[in-house]
């Protein structure tokens, strides 16, 4: 009789639906799931949210913010959305390479006006993570298996991920972040990559390495670009704040134009999610630098295939901003001067950040917060002193100590200051090993299972 | 050496070609069928020539189509002032629920049991909802994976892709009838192992145009559950089809309701025209709540390392349209036009192939639903059309909308004439 009551009420709410005795399930198709260990990032995003402190504010995600602490949307963007609108444009599908201007100019943007574009084979992607994804599906299935990767340690957690979904099982860390001196340990990076199989991959971040915030100097470049010659590297660049770092589009393309004059065969991944603000509309390119024209052409064709099968054609909007931002004089400029003030912001908030330090006598040396570029900073606090800044200050990092500058404002620098100021002083830096989130995570479930 | 002082360009390419490109085993691909045929039909310099390759609808007069209701949503949000900041990594809440909603009924008992992420159009939500199958289900390295002869394409290269290479096809269209092969289907379901994977079109088959009445989905959904499959549907055109969302859901709630494990696919390409903006969704019915969530946490690391956040714009469109009461009913009107004039385009097609007395029986084209028709038209015949400027897709796959009443006796008159020329109907069923 309940079932025929049941019956009764699904008969009144959808007199369509066939009349069926309710069902329960006999399997459960996904018994054996088991819940992943968190994500640290959105892990402490998540804690930010939740802490009902007043005088909170948030240094983990790295999305650029105003002095005012808000989301910003660059007014070229807004600009060209407004006209886009009163043009009426159809919304019928791109193909698979994307859209043309919007891949022309993104070429542009990153090699500079170059004689050899035709050996450039460029597509639409879904932001930097898409064009990473497809590069590395592409690598899977065109290069010997067992054709190893190197990535920098530490690097953005989300590769290891990337690649791995990709199917490219073999990844080794190359050294990269000095803890003593909070910069770059070129010779263990060398050093490192000598002992590396000819023709391996390499990831490089084009600037503004992510999360250190530590570059290569040119003379360091040079040497790499010697290195890759010799052992034949296939260098695999991400470039995700070409003029968000420096504020100059150009200078933050050195690396990359530097391997095009030099003759290297090479991948760029290339995300505007941050030098324009286009985060939620997935816009970028990928871009395979091949010895000739045919090469090329074939590599194009086989890329188009990798992205078929995932999700065949790229969203047209952002594209589209882009194109008309790219491809538009007046437009570009005022891109450039927006996207200075972005990244102006960011440096000044560096040097007050480090400069407050100074001033309320902070123990250590805090140049490297000014030296390291781009939306982060290891400020080289260890997991027990970023607690204190979290638990005590309700001011949240990552427990590796990498802070996102955007988060940093004229309103709150100089409590920062004063929270970092009392960090060092309760809690002294003791171990000396380079701290990922990772293997933050990776301590605290051991600690947890003991 | 002195030829590169002299000949400076000749450095950079001599370092450049130093060492063999990396990428000289790199084999050529094989050009899409599709986009050689739309080539050809580009390079077509007659007048008269007609497209009815694509799957995107066109209007009367031929233009792709934008609905209006879709343009007064986006100057609604250009009022709003939004920031482009990421959605989260499975989607806007607003735009999970509404779709969830629209897809399974507002009152579904399953909505608070399914695991929904946006994705990337359908296709992404075909790749997603594979990707949570080959990772999650034990044996999935063996498992068959059962499609319908034939398929589009595209299904293929997505299961493979998403690393099922165990894929094979159950009987569905039935050259003779040009209907459905609905024992042969039922068979090849029910010998399919215990627990394989079946995909199954909700509505608007492609590329056949041949669906399953109610009757019959009750019967396979008997079949489905003997077998304990688990279904995966592609619900690529929901409202489009037969100019009801309810109609056309009808198999998805079916299913959902009765026991049935499923995994679907939702893409607004068609039904709101969004094609380029990739909107959809993928959808995973659970047994329970607390398989649904632990299924759920697994999401973010999945999506993330395919394409990271979604893009937020086509998705916009959407929950503005479906939270407006005006505007969904704005948007279920422009449907119901749209899907009247495929209906009306097949109904002409039909009468005048038989009025000026086409060889051969014509009602399918009239009978078939959605966005496609198999015509019938053997490979011979569909070359012989292209010579007539009418372009089919593969297999006589003709897309309906492109015929209008400006072009319909054109078509019918070249069809007449290539079947007359050619008239033995070998029919192509890949």
């Amino acid at each position: 009789s309940f079932t025929n009551h049941m019956n009764k009420l699904a008969r009144l709410a959808r007199p369509n639906l066939v009349r069926m005795p309710m069902a329960a399930f006999s399997t459960n198709v996904w018994e054996h799931i088991t819940m992943p260990a968190p994500d640290p990032i959105f892990g402490m995003n998540a804690r930010f949210k939740a802490d009902k402190d007043p005088n909170k504010f948030s240094l983990v995600i790295g999305a650029y913010r105003t002095n005012e602490g808000k989301p910003y949307v660059f007014p070229i963007v807004k600009k060209v959305e407004e006209q886009m609108l009163k043009e009426g444009l159809d919304k019928e599908y791109l193909n698979m390479q994307g859209d043309d201007l919007f891949t022309a100019g993104s070429k542009k943007l990153i090699f500079g006006e170059t004689e050899h574009a035709d050996r450039i084979a460029t597509h639409q992607a879904l932001s930097g993570t898409g064009g990473l994804r497809v590069a590395a599906t592409f690598f899977a299935q065109n290069l010997p298996k067992s054709t190893p990767i190197y990535i920098s340690d530490p690097t953005w957690p989300n590769h290891f991920r990337v690649f791995t979904d990709a199917g490219m099982e073999n990844q080794v860390k190359y050294p990269y972040y000095d803890t003593k001196t909070n910069s770059l340990n070129f010779s263990g990076m060398m050093d490192s990559l000598k002992k590396a199989p000819d023709k391996a991959i390499v990831l490089f971040h084009a600037c503004a390495h992510n999360p250190t915030g530590i570059d290569p100097t040119p003379e360091q470049w040079d040497e790499v670009v010697k290195l890759v010659k010799e052992k034949q590297f296939l260098p695999f660049i991400d470039s995700a704040y070409q003029g968000y770092a420096t504020g100059d589009l150009d200078k933050d393309a050195y690396s990359v134009r530097l391997f095009l004059k030099e003759g290297l065969q090479f991948v760029v991944a290339q995300s505007y999610a941050k030098n324009c603000g286009m985060y939620g509309e997935r816009v970028g390119a990928l871009h395979f630098v091949c010895s000739d024209k045919d090469t090329r052409d074939k590599v194009f064709a086989q890329v188009n295939l990798c992205i078929r099968g995932a999700y065949s054609n790229p969203p047209i909007h952002g594209a589209r901003i882009m194109a008309r931002i790219l491809n538009d004089e007046k437009n570009f400029n005022q891109w450039k001067k927006e996207l200075k003030e972005v990244a102006d912001r960011i440096l000044a908030m560096r040097s007050s950040l480090r400069d407050s330090l100074v001033e309320i006598n902070t123990p250590g040396n805090w140049d490297h917060i000014v030296n390291q570029i781009g939306m982060f900073s290891y400020s080289g606090l260890s997991p027990e002193q970023c607690d204190i800044l979290i638990n005590k200050w309700h001011i949240y990092l990552m427990r590796s100590g990498r802070m996102s500058i955007s988060g940093i404002n004229t309103n709150n620098v100089k409590r920062l200051a004063e929270a970092i100021k009392d960090a060092v002083t309760t809690a002294p830096k003791i171990q000396l090993t380079t701290y990922t989130d990772r293997t933050i995570i990776t301590d605290l479930l051991q600690k947890k299972k003991k | 050496n002195m030829l590169t002082r002299i000949f400076p360009k000749m450095q950079r390419f001599a370092s450049a070609r130093a060492f063999a490109s990396i990428w000289a085993g790199v084999p050529q691909g094989s050009p899409d069928p599709i986009f050689s045929i739309r080539d050809r039909y580009l390079a077509d310099k007659s007048k008269d020539k007609v497209f009815l390759v694509v799957g995107a609808y066109r209007t009367e007069e031929g233009k792709p189509y934008v609905f209006p209701v879709v343009r007064k949503a986006e100057e609604l949000l250009m009022k709003e002032n939004l920031d482009h900041e990421y959605a989260p990594i499975i989607g806007s809440p607003k735009f999970l629920d509404l779709s969830k909603k629209l897809l399974f009924g507002e009152k579904s008992p399953v909505l608070d049991r399914t695991v929904t992420n946006q994705t990337i159009s359908g296709l992404g939500g075909l790749r997603l909802g594979s990707e949570y199958l080959f990772k999650f289900l034990p044996g999935s390295n063996e498992k068959q994976f059962l499609i319908s002869g034939p398929t589009w394409p595209i299904h293929h290269t997505i299961l493979e892709d998403a690393g099922f290479k165990n894929l094979i096809n159950y009987p569905y269209y039935n050259p003779k009838t040009k209907g459905l092969d609905f024992e042969g289907m039922k068979n090849g379901i029910k010998s399919a192992p215990k627990s394989s994977i079946v995909l199954l079109h909700a509505s608007g088959h492609n590329p056949t145009g041949v669906d399953p009445s109610q009757k019959q989905w009750e019967e396979i959904l008997e079949v489905v559950k003997e077998k304990e499959h688990i279904v995966f549907f592609d619900s690529a055109y929901q409202g489009y089809a037969t100019g009801s969302l309810e109609k056309d859901a009808y198999p998805v709630r079916l299913f959902a309701e009765n026991g049935v494990e499923l995994v679907c696919a939702q893409s607004y390409s068609k039904n709101l025209g969004l094609y380029g903006e990739r909107a959809g969704l993928i959808h995973l019915v659970c047994k329970d709540k607390e398989a649904s969530s632990k299924l759920a946490s697994n999401s973010d690391f999945l999506i993330r390392g395919i394409w990271g956040p979604p893009p937020i714009h086509g998705a916009r469109i959407v929950t503005k349209i479906l939270e407006t009461p005006e505007l969904k009913k704005q948007w279920k009107d422009e449907l119901m036009t749209v899907s009247e004039r495929i209906m009306e385009a097949r109904k002409k097609l039909r009468a005048e192939l038989e009025a000026i007395g086409t060889p051969g029986k014509w009602d399918h084209i009239e009978n078939h639903i959605g966005m496609f028709s198999f015509t019938g038209l053997s490979e011979a015949q569909c070359k012989a059309l292209e010579e007539k400027h009418v372009y089919m897709g593969p297999g006589g796959r003709m897309s309906v909308s492109g015929i209008n009443s400006f072009n319909y006796k054109y078509v019918a008159q070249a069809i007449k004439d290539v079947v007359e020329k050619y008239p033995q109907e070998r029919q192509i069923n890949k």
